[in-house]
């Protein structure tokens, strides 16, 4: 009994988390659509990218909180579609871990690395 | 174990289920996308002109279509998140169906806008 409750406490923690940062994830995306759009005039090159943020302490932080609510968003729902479609087991599980340990590692490198334009 | 019931012909039909599924499948695709997408601009560490040498793989023209895709898809998740946030923290005016025209109306929006801006 006490799992069974438990276990639904965690959904509906989930089930929130879930919900909040989409509500960032909405902004984050809103805005990255505009910055695509603007960048994607004349093609892309690694000067061009640099140039707009390397040193630019707002971009960094803006990306890094996109980074952030992606880690938080993306693995719960990947564990919801597998778990309702496959299993409820350790793969589901480990997958949604994997992706959650690439989204934070990963990205935040890549903030890193556009901030500091490996001048580190 | 499936935990989902089996839905028949008639519900599948439904502009909601139609909701549903682009919902899941362009997060799905997001979700596979957004590690290489970061791996590559993790490149940036080696300096402009190493980061450049990952840019140009994306001049191959499976990347071009590809990112295209991926700017639909992005376009689709979040109107279609933005449906599902009005659903349930919204007041309550059942599925929004409007909704759902204006995503797929956004997804069209944005891949239109991308070829003419990408050029």
């Amino acid at each position: 009994m006490g799992q069974v409750m438990s276990q639904g406490v965690l959904q509906a923690k989930l089930w929130y988390a879930q919900r909040i940062s989409a509500m960032v994830l909405g902004l984050c995306v809103s805005i990255h659509l505009v910055i695509i759009f603007y960048a994607i005039r004349g093609g892309l090159s690694a000067e061009e990218i640099l140039g707009r943020t390397q040193g630019n302490i707002a971009f960094a932080l803006f990306y890094e909180i996109f980074v952030l609510a992606c880690f938080v968003h993306a693995p719960i729902g990947l564990a919801n579609i597998l778990q309702e479609n496959f299993s409820k087991g350790f793969i589901s599980q480990g997958l949604s871990w994997l992706l959650a340990a690439l989204i934070l590692i990963l990205g935040s490198t890549a903030v890193i690395g556009v901030y500091s334009g490996g001048n580190i | 174990m499936r935990s989902r019931p089996k839905l028949d012909l008639r519900a599948k039909k439904h502009s909601s289920y139609f909701a549903y599924a682009s919902h899941r499948l362009s997060g799905l695709l997001l979700a596979c996308f957004i590690p290489l997408h970061f791996f590559v601009l993790s490149q940036s560490l080696r300096g402009a002109s190493g980061f450049e040498r990952y840019l140009e793989l994306t001049d191959f023209w499976v990347f071009t279509v590809g990112e295209w895709g991926l700017v639909i898809l992005l376009a689709i998740h979040l109107a279609g998140g933005t449906r599902l946030l009005m659903i349930e923290f919204g007041p309550w005016r059942g599925l929004r169906k409007a909704w759902t025209q204006a995503t797929v109306l956004f997804g069209m929006a944005c891949g239109i806008l991308f070829l003419y801006l990408a050029n």
